[in-house]
């Protein structure tokens, strides 16, 4: 993949939209691959014995997802050096699968360091499950 | 229990060291739903000029999360581990994560704030290789939802 160009880059340029599938197996192999097994992630029953409405994605799942779609965006996963995000509302997983709208903007760019700062979105459902999600990528 | 707030400032022994295997990176790459290159071949990642495979930009969570035990599972702490919520979660990279790195992660409680009859802790993470150079400071915001 090349490195997007910082030359070839503008305020207002459009990240994605991309659509992330999410289902129970993709849970279960977030879980084995960061560690974090939380049954809520997992069993249903247990999610909502908690007083979830259903199994409910790891929110660095969500993050994670989101992440993949900068770094397709930057041409290299190295070149986002920031990456911060609020976890306003959980993505349901019932057993038939759900799914993550991806979009972002360019919201800055910085001549010196030639830095863009990306704004995303993420909704499941009609709801927002991110809230101030922000990437600095290093442009080339 | 309320969280202790004599906690603020407090900053833990390092923990670790962490070893970054090039499994580790790929299956966390592929539970993201990742295609980038760099993250599984090696010929990808010394193109793109970097010494071996890298991490995606959230897998410094899994060391962050092995660290952030010792505030969380310290009984002083006050911390409610089954009402725990992530609410904020921020990653400052230095330099790559690498396959090969063997990583330390020293834990500060930055914040103790209580509010709506919750408890929000901020904790910071300083993640470093055991050669003492600097890969990435993670910034995590938990909820401990209260009321019974």
């Amino acid at each position: 993949m090349a490195v997007r160009a910082f030359a070839q880059t503008a305020v207002g340029d459009v990240v994605g939209p991309r659509t992330v599938p999410v289902g129970r197996a993709t849970l279960v192999q977030y879980a084995a691959a960061s560690g974090d097994q939380n049954p809520i992630h997992q069993d249903e029953s247990f999610a909502r014995s908690v007083g979830l409405p259903d199994v409910i994605a790891h929110g660095m799942w969500t993050m994670g997802a989101v992440g993949s779609v900068v770094e397709e965006w930057a041409g290299d996963g190295g070149r986002v050096v920031e990456f911060g995000t609020r976890f306003t509302k959980p993505v349901v997983v019932p057993q038939s699968g759900s799914q993550v709208e991806v979009t972002g903007v360019v919201k800055t760019l910085d001549g010196g360091s030639r830095r863009a700062t990306l704004e995303l979105t993420a909704t499941s459902g009609g709801d927002k499950v991110l809230g101030r999600c922000l990437a600095v990528v290093q442009l080339d | 229990m309320a969280v202790n707030a004599d906690f603020v400032g407090r900053t833990y022994p390092p923990s670790g060291p962490y070893p970054v295997s090039p499994q580790a990176l790929a299956a966390f790459a592929s539970a993201v739903g990742s295609t980038d290159p760099v993250h599984t071949s090696q010929e990808a990642a010394r193109e793109a000029g970097y010494r071996d495979v890298i991490a995606p930009p959230t897998f410094a969570v899994t060391l962050a999360q092995e660290c952030d035990r010792q505030f969380i599972e310290d009984p002083e702490a006050g911390v409610d581990f089954t009402r725990v919520v992530h609410g904020e979660q921020r990653f400052v990279h230095h330099r790559p994560i690498t396959a090969g790195d063997e990583v330390l992660g020293t834990l500060t409680v930055d914040a103790v704030r209580q509010a709506g009859g919750h408890a929000m802790v901020t904790t910071r993470i300083e993640l470093a290789t055991t050669g003492g150079e600097a890969l990435c400071t993670s910034t995590s915001t938990i909820v401990i939802r209260g009321g019974e």
